[in-house]
């Protein structure tokens, strides 16, 4: 018996094969797409409503308003501000925010490396658990909370501590006093800011130091080092660029700050070199001081500063954000 | 035939050779006693004074006396290795002393004014400079929810998305984007409030309000949001995607309805993070909410009161009444951030035990 030949005569089609996404999956990503790329516009928006709003104020000083170190706002009779006449410039308070913020990291960078350094190869298991809970909690704390145990708590021991090193450092040109006010200085603010960003730092370069090759840590000591010498043969060369990232983010949250610098500083527009003397600039507390009385323009020329602080901080952050991230890749 | 193993009675111990023996023990303790004892002999004699004094003396005192005995019993890399030892625990002191200082000082000066009053009136009627027993922050509790809440309804979404577009999606523009929120975790809350301003304030609405405090408290919590529930992504197994997609469902439903869930716990880990990174901001809250005194329920319209903003006012206002105010206010923020950070924690739990 033979098998009848199939005649049909229409072949069925094909079954299309595609690794075409589904309609689902299509409009899927295009909303995840759309969340990712939120940060870049949130970002791109802050640059350009800060920049429309402080654009007249720009455009009338120019650069006279990084480098120009006056605040002047001058009203005709009948109450409208003269842009022309008025002067705002932001360099007194850009020079104080950078004071303020270079103590801090001056002050936090030890502390939190050796703090890190005991966390990641000395302490033992609890104590371990425990400090990194306190650290990270500590990194929650409210910005004024510090400001607030800043002014009543550390104030009186900074100013003594001011006083000790005007009184044994004096000759440093910085540590000069010309007048005897060491009440709310940049070096009060600058120590509150480290207490704010030690445990910053601190967690970063834990992190960083615990990333060091495990082979080469054991290769240190199988060769007979200390753990001292195991960790300046292995762990700092590996991690130094990674601290100095760890201690840029602090820089960048240092010169943000507001109400905890507020609160201890004094607001003084004039450029001082002089950490001790009882007069400093803080872009970002200048803010808040001038903003309650401030008219339309002023608001202006703050907005201006306001940019001039966020395209600073973002500088420095991102600077900071390329030495961690290259760092923890690092396979040297 | 089988032989008879005779019953082993002793136990083995295991041993530690490494750990410090009890002689060790004893001269590592009085080297502190000696150490301490030279630090009040020798502040005592000399023109030092202060606690600084105290301090600085006996930190060389133990350096010194750690060296000398270690250099004796095992020469002069054991010697170094006691002096970064030294130093490393006096960092951990020193970073310590902050954190149980302020602990300390909240304690000590919140406590004058918890009254329980605090959490049934508002300020409406009151001054910060009446008696501690009238008055209170209910119109702060109310308020800082309500914006958080904002805030969050905003963030979440967001911080989400971005999150699954970094570990999921994996496009093109991962590598910038992860940077860019990077970034954007570090912009000042001052630059977020006078971004609200500049962007809706001054523009629409004209006058602050609990709505735009809320937006400005998004801006700082979709970063913190976004890098954490990145972290929990990442850590979900590959495998889980794989079979997902195996057993023939799309992305959009292996990620909804395996990846997500298996995440569940951390995200909301995420979103504890967020809402305590946010709930203390007190500069873009002074700009752009309003800062009310009494309860308002209507994020639209009208000045609402939140948390910093009370305590700032308090603060501000600089009598011994409404600094006792600022400090039972921030008592009171400090537990329930506490709270939250603990309830993350024992979420999270098994995440951070490496």
């Amino acid at each position: 018996m033979t098998i009848a030949p199939n005649r049909s005569t229409s072949l069925p089609a094909r079954r299309e094969l595609s690794n075409k996404p589904r309609l689902s999956d299509r409009v899927f990503r295009g909303v995840a797409t759309g969340g990712g790329l939120s940060s870049l516009v949130i970002l791109g928006l802050i640059f350009i409503f800060l920049a429309n709003q402080g654009y007249q104020v720009l455009k009338s000083e120019g650069f006279g308003f990084i480098t120009g170190s006056n605040w002047l706002v001058v009203q005709d009779n009948a109450g409208i501000t003269d842009l022309a006449a008025s002067e705002f410039g932001i360099a007194a308070m850009l020079v104080g925010t950078l004071l303020c913020a270079t103590i801090a990291v001056i002050i936090a960078i030890p502390i939190s490396v050796l703090c890190a350094l005991y966390l990641t190869f000395y302490a033992p298991q609890v104590i371990k658990r425990i400090m990194v809970a306190l650290i990270d909690l500590m990194a929650a704390f409210p910005s004024i909370l510090f400001g607030m145990w800043g002014f009543f708590v550390l104030m009186p021991h900074a100013e003594y501590w001011a006083r000790l090193l005007h009184k044994y450092f004096g000759w440093l040109p910085f540590f000069k006093m010309d007048v005897d006010i060491f009440e709310r200085s940049p070096f009060v603010a600058g120590v509150v800011l480290a207490t704010m960003i030690i445990p910053i730092i601190t967690s970063i370069s834990r992190e960083i130091f615990s990333q060091t090759p495990l082979d080469r840590i054991q290769a240190a000591y199988a060769l007979g080092s200390t753990r001292w010498a195991m960790i300046k043969a292995v762990v700092i060369p590996y991690g130094r660029s990674g601290v100095v990232g760890g201690a840029m983010l602090g820089l960048g949250r240092a010169m943000g700050e507001t109400v905890a610098v507020y609160t201890v500083l004094n607001l003084v527009y004039q450029i001082n070199w002089q950490v001790l003397i009882g007069a400093g600039g803080n872009m970002a507390s200048m803010i808040l001081l001038k903003f309650g009385e401030a008219g339309p323009t002023e608001i202006q020329a703050l907005m201006a500063a306001g940019l001039a602080l966020f395209i600073l901080t973002l500088i420095v952050n991102s600077i900071a954000n390329i030495i961690v991230s290259k760092t923890g890749s690092k396979g040297r | 035939m089988t032989a008879k193993i005779p019953e082993v009675k002793a136990k083995v111990k295991p041993t530690k050779p490494w750990a410090p023996t009890t002689r060790e023990r004893a001269v590592d303790i009085g080297a502190i006693l000696l150490a301490i004892l030279g630090t009040f002999i020798a502040v005592g004699l000399s023109e030092l004074k202060g606690k600084l004094a105290y301090a600085g003396v006996f930190l060389l005192l133990i350096i010194s006396i750690n060296f000398i005995q270690n250099y004796l019993r095992s020469g002069i890399a054991a010697a170094k290795d006691s002096i970064a030892s030294t130093f490393a625990v006096a960092g951990v002191l020193v970073t310590l002393l902050p954190i149980v200082s302020i602990l300390y000082a909240i304690f000590e000066r919140g406590k004058t004014g918890l009254k329980f009053n605090l959490f049934t009136s508002d300020m409406k009627l009151n001054g910060p400079n009446d008696p501690l027993n009238q008055g209170g922050l209910l119109h702060a509790l109310v308020g800082s929810g309500i914006m958080v809440t904002i805030a969050l309804l905003i963030s979440l979404p967001i911080g989400i998305l971005t999150a699954i577009y970094l570990t999921e999606i994996k496009g093109l523009l991962t590598r910038p984007i992860k940077f860019l929120v990077q970034s954007m975790s570090g912009v000042p809350s001052i630059v977020a409030g006078l971004f609200i301003l500049s962007a809706i304030v001054f523009p629409i609405t004209k006058t602050p309000s609990g709505l735009m405090g809320g937006f400005a408290l998004a801006i700082l919590m979709i970063p913190t949001i976004a890098r954490t529930s990145e972290e929990v992504l990442l850590l979900i197994p590959e495998d889980l995607r794989e079979a997902g997609v195996a057993l023939g469902g799309t992305q959009w439903r292996t990620i909804s309805q395996i990846v997500v869930p298996a995440a569940k716990s951390g995200l909301i880990t995420a979103v504890i993070l967020g809402v305590a990174r946010v709930a203390g901001e007190t500069a873009p809250l002074v700009l752009v909410s309003g800062g009310g005194d009494a309860v308002n329920l209507n994020p639209a319209a009208g000045p609402m009161g939140s948390f910093p903003f009370y305590i700032w006012k308090s603060f501000t206002f600089g009598t011994p009444e409404s600094i006792a105010r600022a400090w039972a206010g921030i008592f009171i923020l400090l537990l329930l951030i506490f709270a939250l950070f603990i309830t993350a924690r024992l979420l999270g739990g098994d995440r951070n035990k490496k």
